[in-house]
């Protein structure tokens, strides 16, 4: 099938569907009502029912987040500053007898840490080619309400970090932490526009799972075995 | 895939006769109902949520034309590329020609329902394409040459035993010797193997939990994480979905995202939500190069407007066959193709024809759980029943099953004589049963009798006694 016939096919495809769209729906498509009643619901982005649990102020906000997401198998550790985060690191890869050995990408706020501070660790950086046992990925938020991170793809964080090795370990900024998943979509339309995303939003809440045999609940289905959240601040 | 709804009496009748699998439903009633029933008591929104789940999608629908527009408008935008296909034939023949034109000789899989209404898979093998489906699931029974019986839990109906067998007829490269006895073992087993498919494959094609109209971005909503690696890994992206996933706003999926995990597994959020917005950008080191999305109508356009609109409400959590009676005894197979359960006797008899599915609105007993439960507040018993109409209408029950509604319907219309008519019956079936006080078997009603006996009426009718009652007081 060659490029012309291929947009011809698909075209008319589109007109059928459409036109059977609107011929169910008894439309034209022209309604100035109809036109204006989706242009503001998309302009509108209207928030509907969010739930009063994640809606308190942020010290309960952060606890909430962690309590969350510990009941959904992640590990968390809070430290106080940004400059504790390789201990922490080194800590963790230590207790689980881990290599000394991580993965990141070029997000600012790994790169402004003195990873040197931990000797004995060795930090790679960029994509990952499914041989790091373990990837560190900084999150743009926490979700309280469910105990969701939310990562965006990019040279800061590239998405292959958040599903090949098996220990994730993911720093988060107290302040980051917010109520709904809604505020983390107002947060997407501030940076990178309205309308605009980048190629890819991951939403995370816990380790990955299958309950494919016999309903029986296991870790690590094919994404990390284990992740560990580092909250700072 | 092979359509066996026509036969559903007699699937029915041999999963009943099936140990291996009535074992395997054991678990579905366990499990399923009892953490759905938590999840939405610990969250006090919960029912307004579905009632504006329920607002979002039926104003979607009144404008889907409108959306769906708009969705195309701003994935195009984004460099990826949007195909429209009427039908199964048409879709296949798109997903064909974007792997021929990639030079693709695998692809991984997503588990997606829509991949198994067009038949994707034997498709693709049949035209020199390796599919590899990559959901555990999904990868079981694909080893076994089977269809989904749950659209969530697609091996909900194989036993550890029956996986184990499996993986050892299949993954001979490994040590004959090794131990697969517990679904940690099987797990890992699957992970490693298929963790050489995720890096070698050419194509990736996921489905999607909603299209959305403000970004041009599908979303996915998965546990395992094998989504993300099908379409974070291979060049080209292949996104396929039905025309009534559009969902206007990023806010709008928040709000169904609510939802749609507590109703499906009892999670409050399912572990990976994962919002796809075109291909790769510029400076993005990793994701696909190319990002294409088949919208499949397949029949769906001509259920707006009648009285089957509600379904196209449905968003695939399982609900209502993890509530429901009939699918607890039988299974998913036994309905006979890819949408079992409630929302199967629904869907089916519109995608396939109620001549060929009569059968499954019928297979109900109208006890309103999967109602009850239904996320989307879809009706469902109200459409089987409508389906039972247009059977009646179209001449498509026996002789004898349509003589008997006719008899029947010529008694309910004419009060007295089908008051002194049950009347006689009873007082006649009372006499003649009441020596035993019940009967092993009756003219018209083995149905009923060959199972177990048939009560012997006594005293005077329902209406009789209702009479008399309110004359009393």
């Amino acid at each position: 099938m060659g490029e012309e016939e291929e947009s011809l096919v698909t075209t008319t495809a589109r007109d059928a569907i459409l036109g059977r769209v609107r011929r169910s729906l008894g439309v034209s498509g022209t309604e100035i009502n109809r036109r204006a009643a989706v242009a503001d619901r998309l302009a509108r982005a209207p928030r509907g029912v969010i739930p009063a649990r994640g809606q308190i102020e942020h010290d309960a906000r952060v606890a909430l987040f962690i309590t969350k997401i510990e009941a959904v198998q992640a590990t968390t550790e809070r430290v106080a500053s940004p400059a504790d985060v390789p201990r922490a690191v080194a800590d963790y890869l230590r207790r689980h007898n881990l290599p000394q050995a991580v993965r990141m990408g070029a997000d600012p706020r790994l790169e402004a840490v003195d990873w040197s501070r931990e000797p004995q660790l060795s930090v790679a950086f960029g994509r990952s080619d499914g041989r790091d046992l373990v990837c560190v990925s900084h999150a743009d938020a926490g979700i309280a309400e469910t105990g969701t991170l939310a990562l965006t793809s990019g040279p800061a964080n590239p998405t292959t970090l958040n599903f090949l090795p098996d220990v994730h370990v993911v720093v988060l900024d107290a302040a980051d932490v917010v109520g709904d998943a809604e505020a983390v979509f107002e947060g997407l339309r501030a940076r990178f526009g309205v309308g605009q995303l980048p190629r890819t939003v991951n939403m995370v809440t816990g380790p990955s799972r299958s309950a494919d045999i016999e309903q029986t609940l296991l870790l690590g289905a094919h994404g990390p075995r284990s992740l560990h959240v580092v909250v700072v601040g | 895939m092979q359509i066996t709804s026509p036969r559903f009496k007699k699937n029915a009748h041999e999963a009943l006769q099936n140990p291996p699998l009535q074992k395997a439903m054991g678990n579905v009633e366990v499990n399923f109902i009892g953490r759905r029933a938590a999840s939405a008591a610990a969250l006090p929104e919960f029912e307004a949520l579905r009632d504006n789940a329920r607002d979002i999608k039926n104003h979607t629908l009144q404008h889907l034309d409108l959306y769906l527009e708009a969705y195309e408008r701003k994935v195009t935008e984004a460099g990826g590329h949007v195909h429209f296909a009427e039908d199964a034939d048409a879709a296949r023949k798109i997903i064909l020609e974007i792997c021929r034109q990639k030079g693709a000789k695998t692809v991984t899989k997503g588990k997606s329902m829509i991949s198994e209404e067009i038949g994707l898979n034997q498709y693709l093998e049949a035209n020199g394409v390796v599919p590899v489906e990559t959901d555990l699931g999904e990868y079981i029974i694909q080893l076994r040459g089977e269809a989904p019986s749950h659209i969530i839990a697609p091996a909900v109906h194989v036993n550890k035993e029956e996986v184990e067998a499996e993986f050892r007829r299949v993954h001979t490269h490994l040590d004959p010797k090794r131990d697969l006895s517990e679904p940690t073992t099987l797990l890992a087993e699957a992970r490693g193997e298929l963790r050489a498919k995720f890096l070698a494959a050419d194509v990736g094609i996921t489905g999607a939990n909603f299209l959305i109209a403000e970004t041009g971005t599908s979303v996915i909503v998965t546990n395992e994480g094998n989504g993300d690696l099908t379409q974070i890994l291979p060049r080209t992206h292949i996104v396929i979905a039905s025309i009534e996933k559009i969902t206007p706003t990023l806010n709008d999926v928040g709000q169904i995202l609510r939802v749609l995990a507590r109703s499906a597994t009892g999670q409050e959020m399912s572990v990976y939500t994962t919002f796809s917005t075109g291909p790769r950008r510029p400076e993005d080191p990793d994701g696909p190069d190319d990002y294409h999305v088949v919208i499949l109508d397949n029949g769906r356009s001509s259920m707006l407007g009648t009285d089957f609109e509600d379904m196209l409400r449905c968003i695939r959590c399982g609900a209502c066959m993890n509530h429901c009676p009939v699918y607890h005894a039988i299974g998913g197979h036994a309905y006979g193709w890819v949408y079992p359960g409630p929302m199967g006797a629904v869907l089916t008899p519109t995608l396939i024809g109620v001549d060929k599915s009569g059968h499954l609105p019928n297979a109900s007993t109208f006890c309103g759980r999967c109602e009850s439960v239904c996320p989307m507040r879809i009706p469902l018993p109200k459409m089987m029943r409508h389906w039972r109409e247009r059977e009646f209408e179209q001449h498509l029950q026996p002789k004898a099953a349509r003589w008997g509604l006719k008899t029947w319907a010529w008694f309910a219309k004419r009060p007295r004589v089908y008051q002194l008519a049950t009347r006689v019956a009873m007082g006649g079936l009372g006499l003649m049963g009441r020596a035993k006080g019940r009967f092993a078997s009756l003219p018209l009603a083995s149905g009923w009798t060959t199972y177990r006996d048939f009560p012997a009426p006594e005293g005077e009718t329902f209406q009789a006694q209702w009479a008399k009652r309110r004359k009393a007081s």
